[in-house]
């Protein structure tokens, strides 16, 4: 295991994210259960530490893709939880105007390309953008590429670690390993030894990280998106995690026993992390005002959303295409 | 300077013009550098280096997907697929990605790319690589999809395509490589969604595209020379957004419009041109495309379902001779 100098800063940052990631999505799962979202909203509990620890090192000048699951990923990137929110509201004001929703989450100004309805789909695109860096010689620009353990079973992430490798490309990928694709055990419908061993069978070196120890990751982060930076070529990282809750907000998993996500609860970023820091002679009351605060933005964030109007219908026909642009039903 | 090239040459000098203009322009598929499987790209690996030709693995979702990445990022890729059938192994990049990008991240980027897709039946092919796939793509919104079937058109649709903000499906016709025409360097683009006039008639609108525009002057000539109908040829060029305008127009003229394509006529684009046609105007219609088969490898059956001139002109006669309440004989309706 890593083991990197301990930065309270770097640390509370990451801590500060995750509670802004958490409390972003039990205010969304409350928002869908009282019928005020309407579309399908994916929650990333209980993975929060691998979104805020490796977007700690990320530019806006970095680009990210990820899944139906990337809430955190945003948050993490920089986006407004705000817009967000009203994204999730599908409100005019929403991140993507209310067009995209929950699973068609991006908020471009600050460098992520999009979340994706389609699992592994965001990879391709990511190397694509990273091909682009190559090709334009913008050296240290990075892209990221978030995706789950079932993703590995999708072509394109076969093809698209093989084009990293083959163009020697700045991407990083992420695997973030929650055991389930979907509603079953990703190891019934997996064969061989994972998502590692598929990453260095093609020559990309693969690191494996406890994906709920934020300040690991914020260690092992750091010096792959170093090595990318420098030119070393794609990288990835396999970072070990549980999805506290259903595949969507609406699933209670009944696939899995209760004791099961009992006792993965005891293993919560969050209360690791509060752990850590208080070892680290951290004040208590502080890193309950960080949870505070970003309980209240969050509730404020909410408010906002559902105060805001719907897209005007006009919205419709814009943004379909310059070419044959759709002007009425 | 006005020279007399190839289809395949024609584009190729449009991509080369375009790469020059823009350095942001670039082309990514399998086997560029060698020129690509039918040469459209010979020379250009070396003229402008084998990172804006890229040579790429035999992964079309990737090369697709990637293209789509690289747009977003603000590079304009002109992506290959080789043969349109293998651009299905990228369907979900071209029309989850590509396609719905703009709309569903709420205007935030643009996919300016280009997917070319050589398509349609060519020397005994067989199934797998001699479709002709436009109107897939047609029913998709946030698609352009053009075919061109003249070596200028090659030259200056391609340029717009390359230059639109939006993904366009380009599919050239492998049968028309080889074909010629004038073209003029250093031209103009011809825009995209405008019809070419191809011939002027009197008694039917002969609406095609792609190979079937010269199997359609074959046609009227044949007609011409049994004393038949005097035919209008109207090449779309761009399947997506098609020219009414241009079609309602001539309808109007002729009070007949017979629609020609290579595709299988079931819920082929000639089905949405016909559809329109008859909501709107009081004209007789017709569509006709090949029978609802795989194209079968044997020459005397990849003969059978091919369109040609002698076809057009009997479903010409057809259209003349029927009454509406006789369209049940209607070539392309399925028996029971």
């Amino acid at each position: 295991m890593q083991k990197m100098n301990f930065d309270a800063t770097l640390i509370l940052e990451a801590y500060r994210t995750m509670w802004r990631i958490r409390a972003f999505e039990e205010a969304a799962e409350k928002a869908l259960d009282d019928g005020k979202v309407s579309g399908a909203v994916h929650l990333s509990i209980g993975q929060e530490a691998i979104a805020a620890g490796i977007c700690a090192h990320l530019t806006a000048k970095d680009v990210i893709t990820t899944t139906h699951r990337g809430h955190g990923h945003t948050i993490a990137k920089g986006a407004s939880p705000a817009a967000m929110m009203s994204e999730l509201f599908g409100r005019a004001d929403g991140v993507c105007g209310g067009m995209g929703g929950s699973m068609h989450i991006a908020d471009f100004s600050v460098g992520m390309l999009g979340a994706n309805g389609v699992v592994a789909a965001g990879l391709p695109i990511a190397v694509g953008a990273a091909h682009a860096f190559k090709l334009r010689s913008e050296a240290g620009r990075v892209a990221v590429a978030f995706f789950g353990d079932g993703a590995i079973n999708r072509g394109p992430f076969l093809e698209a670690l093989n084009w990293a490798q083959v163009f020697e490309l700045p991407v990083l990928f992420v695997c973030e390993d929650n055991g389930f694709s979907a509603t079953t055990r990703t190891r019934t419908v997996t064969a061989g030894p994972g998502p590692s061993e598929r990453a260095k069978s093609i020559g990309i070196p693969a690191a494996r990280v406890d994906g709920n120890d934020v300040a690991a990751v914020l260690a092992l982060g750091l010096d792959l998106l170093a090595l990318i930076r420098q030119g070393a070529g794609p990288q990835f990282l396999h970072a070990d995690t549980y999805r506290l809750k259903g595949h969507t907000a609406v699933d209670s998993a009944p696939y899995r026993p209760a004791s099961e996500v009992e006792e993965r609860w005891r293993d919560d970023p969050i209360v690791r992390c509060t752990d850590l820091l208080q070892t680290h002679g951290i004040d208590y009351a502080r890193l309950a005002g960080i949870e505070q605060d970003a309980r209240s933005e969050m509730t404020e964030a909410v408010h906002s959303a559902e105060c805001a109007l719907w897209p005007k219908p006009e919205r419709l026909w814009r943004d379909v295409q310059d070419v044959g642009a759709p002007t009425a039903w | 300077m006005v020279s007399e090239i190839t289809y395949l040459e024609a584009s190729r000098l449009a991509l080369a013009e375009e790469m020059r203009r823009d350095p942001d322009v670039w082309a990514l598929g399998e086997d560029l550098g060698q020129g690509g499987v039918f040469g459209q790209y010979a020379g250009l690996a070396e003229e402008f280096g084998s990172g804006r030709i890229a040579d790429t693995p035999i992964s079309e979702a990737t090369i697709m997907g990637a293209a789509v990445g690289a747009a977003l990022v603000g590079t304009r890729p002109v992506i290959e697929m080789r043969f349109a059938d293998f651009a299905l192994c990228a369907v979900d990049e071209l029309v989850n990605q590509a396609a719905k990008n703009r709309f569903m991240f709420g205007s935030q980027g643009r996919v300016p790319l280009v997917v070319r897709q050589p398509s349609g039946m060519w020397r005994s092919s067989a199934a797998q690589h001699s479709q002709s796939l436009e109107a897939w793509y047609a029913h998709i919104p946030g698609l352009v999809v053009v075919c061109p079937a003249t070596p200028a058109d090659n030259y200056g649709l391609l340029k717009s395509a390359i230059r639109c903000d939006d993904p366009v499906v380009y599919m050239e016709h492998k049968g028309l490589w080889q074909t010629t025409g004038p073209v003029s360097e250093a031209s103009d683009p011809i825009p995209l969604g405008k019809a070419r006039m191809v011939r002027e008639g009197r008694d039917i609108t002969l609406v095609t595209w792609s190979a079937m525009v010269r199997a359609a002057q074959d046609a009227a000539v044949l007609l011409e020379a049994q004393a038949g109908p005097s035919v209008e040829i109207i090449d779309l060029r761009t399947i997506y957004p098609w020219d009414r305008k241009t079609v309602f127009a001539s309808a109007r003229r002729t009070g007949r419009v017979l629609v020609v394509h290579e595709a299988v006529a079931v819920a082929g684009f000639g089905a949405e041109i016909i559809a329109t046609v008859a909501e709107e105007l009081n004209v007789r219609v017709s569509r006709f495309g090949a029978p609802r088969v795989p194209v079968p490898y044997a020459p005397p059956l990849e003969e059978m379902i091919r369109i040609t001139p002698e076809k057009i002109a009997g479903a010409a006669w057809r259209l003349m001779e029927e009454r509406r309440e006789t369209s049940s004989t209607n070539h392309n309706k399925q028996s029971e």
